[in-house]
């Protein structure tokens, strides 16, 4: 049986599809088969940062209405043989997702595939619950500030009541933090809610602290997944991401900042 | 339905018997002097004129048959209606006053187990000073649920009786409780405490950062617990319709 992992924020532009396409790539890049999937359907994205947007021919909606098969649908990825990617339609919107219909189509690619990754599109709608509804892992993307944090808090409460786990009586979603957008620096001066402040509202399972880096956009606009960017501290937190996850004990790092010692050094703060 | 009433009868739907629930004041008897119940009933009612006013009433005898204290039924039943309640069920009685309840249309209430008495304690009420026994006040749930996993924004609660929470209660929750509320963690949503009236009714908490506290309909906003000491545990209650937040430790 796969696992099901949802990466879902309830708030938009917080890194979602950046987090998706990376612990995707990491965990195929590992050895498991992944598929990872673009629940924003209407607000495809995830094709980009995969770069895989040339190469959609069917996606995810033409799946669940039985006009294209599964593997019709799912594209292989260029760096990766064990990585797949099922697109979102860019021509629908959430109402052609169906309950039923998301469930077939996972639980086809159980038998075949590892880890699937679910995209979950911003906010609390439709799209959201069914990203996140048969899921088994939830990582939850806050970025460190007051609405994102909240928004996050909101999700968790639905992780907790409305997933099929949830409805069923099984044992709860995991839920993992990931703090992405991590600014030592902003913290620093107070402009930026700190770990401890993120963790006091939502004491979750920190998976790993994403800093705020040029190497994402940069690997967003390449469309080149920035875990492949080995060299990026992205790359690299990201890293530590998928194999904390995979249960490997990593020491969180990018908390502090990176001029601390300098500061020190020349008697700064 | 899928059956059209017009078919069946060939004319409008006429009535329809569906299932619902109601939920009662039950009145328990401790004391066969019906000159006492009504001296007691009166000073209930008084209290609280719109509660009572019309309300139907379960009365319940089952401590008066346990201490084999014969009651005339007929006659208690007078009683309650000079008191504008009217009755509408007759609980834990014997075979021959159910029989008289019966004759004056008042079903029996079968629906518990007469043991179940029990759970049913009288609310402990200090302004009432009395060393007889007192008819049970209101409907006062004495269960409590338990809450384990943090209440997250946008989570509602609602139970009848008192409420325990061990974890955190974010902001844009909201905790409500016709009994006393306990949060043994950090309490940022909203929490409103005996929401059917009871002014009795508490709220503790280990770090008060409420949105708003409410006991009974008496409330304060976050605006007005600026003063409050952060993370020291505190208990709220309700005093002459105002809202006392004290320390605990």
């Amino acid at each position: 049986m796969a696992r099901i992992i949802v990466v879902t924020s309830g708030k938009g532009g917080v890194g979602k599809t950046t987090t998706s396409a990376a612990i995707a790539m990491g965990l195929a890049k590992r050895g498991h088969k992944t598929v990872v999937i673009d629940f924003d359907v209407g607000l495809r994205n995830l094709d980009l940062i995969m770069g895989c947007e040339r190469r959609v021919v069917y996606d995810f909606i033409n799946v669940i209405n039985g006009e294209a098969n599964l593997n019709q649908a799912l594209i292989r990825d260029k760096n990766c043989n064990l990585l797949y990617i099922l697109p979102a339609s860019q021509t629908r919107d959430k109402d052609a997702l169906s309950l039923e219909g998301v469930g077939r189509v996972l639980e086809e690619l159980s038998k075949d595939f590892k880890y699937i990754v679910c995209d979950s599109p911003a906010g609390i709608e439709k799209g959201a619950n069914l990203a996140m509804y048969y899921a088994d892992d939830a990582f939850v993307v806050t970025n460190p500030e007051v609405s994102s944090v909240r928004d996050s808090d909101r999700m968790l409460g639905i992780l907790a009541s409305k997933s099929r786990r949830a409805e069923l009586g099984m044992e709860p979603i995991k839920e993992y933090l990931l703090l992405t957008r991590y600014d030592p620096d902003r913290v620093e001066s107070g402009e930026m809610l700190s770990l401890d402040d993120v963790q006091e509202i939502l004491s979750l399972h920190l998976l790993g602290i994403i800093p705020e880096s040029k190497s994402v956009l940069n690997a967003s606009n390449s469309g080149i997944p920035v875990i492949l960017d080995e060299k990026s501290d992205a790359g690299q937190a990201y890293a530590d991401v998928v194999a904390r996850y995979l249960g490997e004990k990593r020491p969180h790092r990018f908390i502090e900042s990176k001029k601390g010692f300098f500061r020190k050094l020349f008697g700064g703060k | 339905m899928s059956i059209d009433p017009e078919k069946m009868h060939g004319a409008q739907s006429v009535l329809e018997i569906k299932s619902s629930t109601f939920f009662v004041p039950v009145m328990v008897l401790y004391s066969n002097d019906l000159v006492l119940i009504e001296q007691k009933l009166q000073q209930k009612v008084s209290r609280a004129p719109e509660f009572f006013s019309n309300s139907p009433i379960v009365f319940d005898l089952q401590e008066l048959n346990n201490k084999h204290q014969e009651i005339d039924v007929i006659k208690l039943v007078e009683v309650i209606r000079k008191n504008g309640l009217f009755p509408i069920g007759v609980r834990g009685g014997n075979e021959c006053q159910v029989v008289q309840a019966n004759s004056i249309y008042i079903p029996e209430d079968t629906t518990r187990g007469n043991q179940s008495i029990t759970t049913e304690t009288p609310k402990i009420s200090t302004s009432v000073p009395e060393s007889q026994p007192k008819t049970k006040e209101e409907i006062v749930n004495n269960t409590a649920t338990l809450i384990t996993q943090p209440v997250r924004s946008g989570q509602r609660i609602y139970v009848s009786g008192d409420l325990i929470i061990l974890t955190q209660v974010s902001a844009g929750a909201e905790i409500m409780a016709e009994g006393n509320i306990h949060v043994y963690n950090t309490l940022r949503g909203r929490a409103l405490a005996g929401v059917q009236g009871n002014t009795d009714a508490r709220i503790f908490c280990f770090d008060l950062q409420a949105e708003l506290i409410s006991i009974a309909g008496d409330y304060k906003t976050s605006e007005d617990l600026k003063e409050v000491a952060r993370k020291k545990p505190v208990q709220i209650y309700l005093q002459n319709h105002a809202l006392i937040v004290k320390e605990l430790i």
